[in-house]
């Protein structure tokens, strides 16, 4: 059952279109992330959310509740913010409690929920402590129970770990996930980090200038981008130019070398350019990685501790390929300008658009 | 003398012992220039020469201290004082409660009017004081608003005049207050929470001003006391017009009473600067945990 539902939202300030045509439909309980580049209007539409700024159009509803106009006191709807945003004159236990004191809740019962979300955040004896006498981190552990206190029905996250370092993200990311589950709360989460977007989410918004990507489980949206913004931006990528031969049989030329995909070719005829990806970790140098082969030469090898990462060229398309290979400490990398296969099965070929690849000789992406 | 000196090593370490008979260089103390020195023996004199002339001249009553004990024991004196204090504290309240709100709300959701709000405020540094108390009485001194027919009615208005006079010092502190924390976000977080205009700036904007409010009352505070022009006009019983009224009146006196008033201040400060020293308005001491 639907308990979070933006419908056609849309929000101008002034001439520029920050969202248009936003739809969404949360269950109860999910964890949805809105994931993409600074100003694509993920922030924008968590604050339409939060009652902070007013749709130009379209409506919001929780709970079967159309709260499109209702200002943001009177919303119950729990929000973290990248600053912490604590209260600088009052103590964890008091910024915890400010949300159930505004309801003007009984003492006793204030003090038992603060002390039940002191321990859900592990600061049991920090709250007597001013927010300035804290981590970074433990600030934001406060912001969260402070957010969870009220028994808000939607917890809204603004890129809650960005202003961390990146071991407390990771602790604090895995946190934040058991406390969802645990309290069973729909939350959106707002980042630009798709590590953090994919590893937490039930289900990812990718959005780019205003519009949503693709929505979809986050293995969805890494092996299955919908647009070539979304291969780009979600996971590293190959994007390639290549020539469709017969697009029923999913035929397809790249550098002059045929492969196939696993899918037909219905949205370009044959004889017309598209655009397909290739994930790295999908390529196998060598001939064992599937029935697609293409030859080129190694250009580049890097050392990344786990993984080597390959660079091959395609000389005849003046296309760069990237592949991921584990590191054997038994076995030498590939030498530079030496000729190599790489194979791939059909299902890693994605046609994801019709017309030239938008970055053809790179890998995209993070 | 036993503790080692600045800079000296640590007992037993091997270097100390190969070193120890050459360390003839300390460090020397860095005294600074002479022409700083110079600059501020000067402000220092400008500063005290006054005040220790105004001691002597108190002093040269006879017996000892009778300037002193003369100032005391003229009722008027603490009635004045009180009197000032009583309308400086009411005026401090007001305006408060009148300026917290509005560079609060300009802060927030009109930062365009902020040029507009500032000039208007240091409109009162633009229009003399005499020129203000005579607009006011000849405003209030008939129907609809007779405030100069009475007392309370006098004392309420020069109360409004001296709103007026402290706008620029009240909101420029209030206003660097509220510069110096995060006022969108806060609101927004407290908004989230269920609390409404009135809670925020009661329970969140406000405490977080309380250095800010104390400086800005403060100043407020100290022009209300020795104002003299308004309160002369509106023939009030203030400490002004009592210190020139000394000032014609008696010799010695007045040198007293201005170092009593001096010394008044000088409480203040140091009690404002104690209040800030506790002050808990730090935000981040930095570092992820």
């Amino acid at each position: 059952m639907t308990f979070l539902e933006l419908t056609g939202v849309q929000k101008r300030f002034g001439d520029v279109n920050a969202v248009e045509d936003f739809n969404l439909a949360a269950q109860r309980g999910e964890f949805v992330s809105f994931l993409g580049p600074s100003g694509c209007g993920k922030t924008t539409t968590l604050r339409m959310i939060a009652g902070f700024e007013l749709p130009t159009r379209g409506a919001i509803v929780i709970d079967d509740v159309d709260v499109t106009h209702r200002p943001p006191n009177q919303r119950n709807v729990g929000m973290v913010f990248q600053s912490y945003a604590l209260f600088p004159n009052m103590t964890v236990a008091g910024n915890i409690g400010f949300g159930l004191r505004v309801r003007k809740r009984p003492k006793a019962q204030i003090d038992k929920r603060v002390k039940e979300l002191l321990a859900l955040i592990h600061l049991e004896d920090r709250g007597n402590r001013f927010p300035y006498q804290l981590s970074g981190g433990q600030q934001q552990r406060v912001a969260l129970a402070r957010a969870l206190a009220f028994e808000p029905q939607v917890l809204l996250l603004d890129e809650p770990l960005s202003a961390l370092d990146a071991k407390i993200r990771i602790v604090l990311r895995k946190e934040i996930r058991t406390i969802q589950r645990q309290l069973g709360i729909t939350t959106v989460y707002v980042t630009h980090d798709q590590e953090e977007a994919l590893s937490l989410s039930d289900r990812v918004v990718v959005m780019s200038e205003g519009r949503i990507e693709q929505i979809g489980a986050p293995a969805d949206i890494y092996n299955f981008p919908a647009t070539p913004f979304v291969a780009s931006f979600v996971g590293t990528l190959n994007l390639l130019a290549a020539k469709v031969i017969e697009g029923g049989e999913g035929r397809i030329s790249v550098d002059g070398q045929e492969i196939r995909s696993a899918k037909p070719i219905t949205d370009a005829h044959d004889g017309s350019t598209v655009t397909i990806a290739l994930r790295p970790e999908s390529i196998e140098l060598g001939e064992g990685g599937g029935v697609n082969r293409l030859r080129g030469v190694v250009e580049d090898a890097s050392f990344l501790g786990s993984i080597v990462r390959i660079r091959v060229h395609l000389p005849d398309s003046q296309t760069t390929l990237s592949l991921d290979t584990f590191n054997d400490p038994n076995l030498d990398p590939p030498a530079i300008d030496e000729t190599v296969t790489l194979s791939f099965p059909r299902e890693a070929c994605l046609v994801i658009g019709s017309g030239p690849a938008p970055v053809v000789d790179v890998v995209a992406g993070a | 003398m036993t503790g080692p000196a600045i800079g000296s090593r640590a007992p037993g370490a091997l270097e100390s012992v190969a070193t120890s008979a050459v360390t003839s260089d300390r460090p020397r103390r860095n005294w600074g220039s002479p022409w700083a020195w110079i600059i501020f023996l000067i402000g220092v004199l400008y500063f005290t020469v006054p005040l220790i002339a105004t001691f002597i001249i108190s002093m040269r009553a006879k017996p000892l201290f009778a300037a002193y004990t003369n100032s005391f024991a003229d009722p008027r004196f603490f009635s004045s004082l009180i009197y000032s204090f009583v309308i400086g504290l009411i005026t401090v309240v007001l305006s408060i409660a009148l300026i917290v709100p509005t560079a609060y709300w300009v802060r927030l959701r009109a930062p365009r009017l902020r040029p507009f709000v500032e000039f208007i405020t240091l409109l009162p540094f633009v229009i003399p004081p005499v020129v203000l108390v005579f607009g006011l009485i000849r405003a209030y001194s008939r129907p609809p608003l007779p405030f100069t027919n009475t007392d309370i009615g006098s004392s309420a208005l020069l109360v409004f005049a001296y709103i007026v006079l402290s706008l620029p010092y009240m909101y420029r502190s209030v206003d660097s207050g509220l510069r110096a924390i995060d006022i969108r976000t806060l609101t927004e977080a407290a908004q989230s929470m269920g609390a409404g205009w009135f809670t925020i700036l009661v329970r969140i904007i406000l405490p977080n001003l309380r250095v800010a409010l104390l400086s800005g009352a403060f100043l407020s505070l100290a022009i209300v006391i020795g104002e003299f022009t308004m309160a002369v006009y509106l023939a009030r019983p203030a400490f002004g017009p009592y210190l020139a009224l000394l000032g014609a009146n008696r010799t010695y006196e007045p040198a007293a009473v201005s170092l009593i008033s001096f010394g008044v201040t000088w409480l203040a400060m140091i009690a404002i600067a104690l209040i800030g020293r506790g002050s808990r308005t730090r935000i981040q001491v930095g570092g992820a945990h």
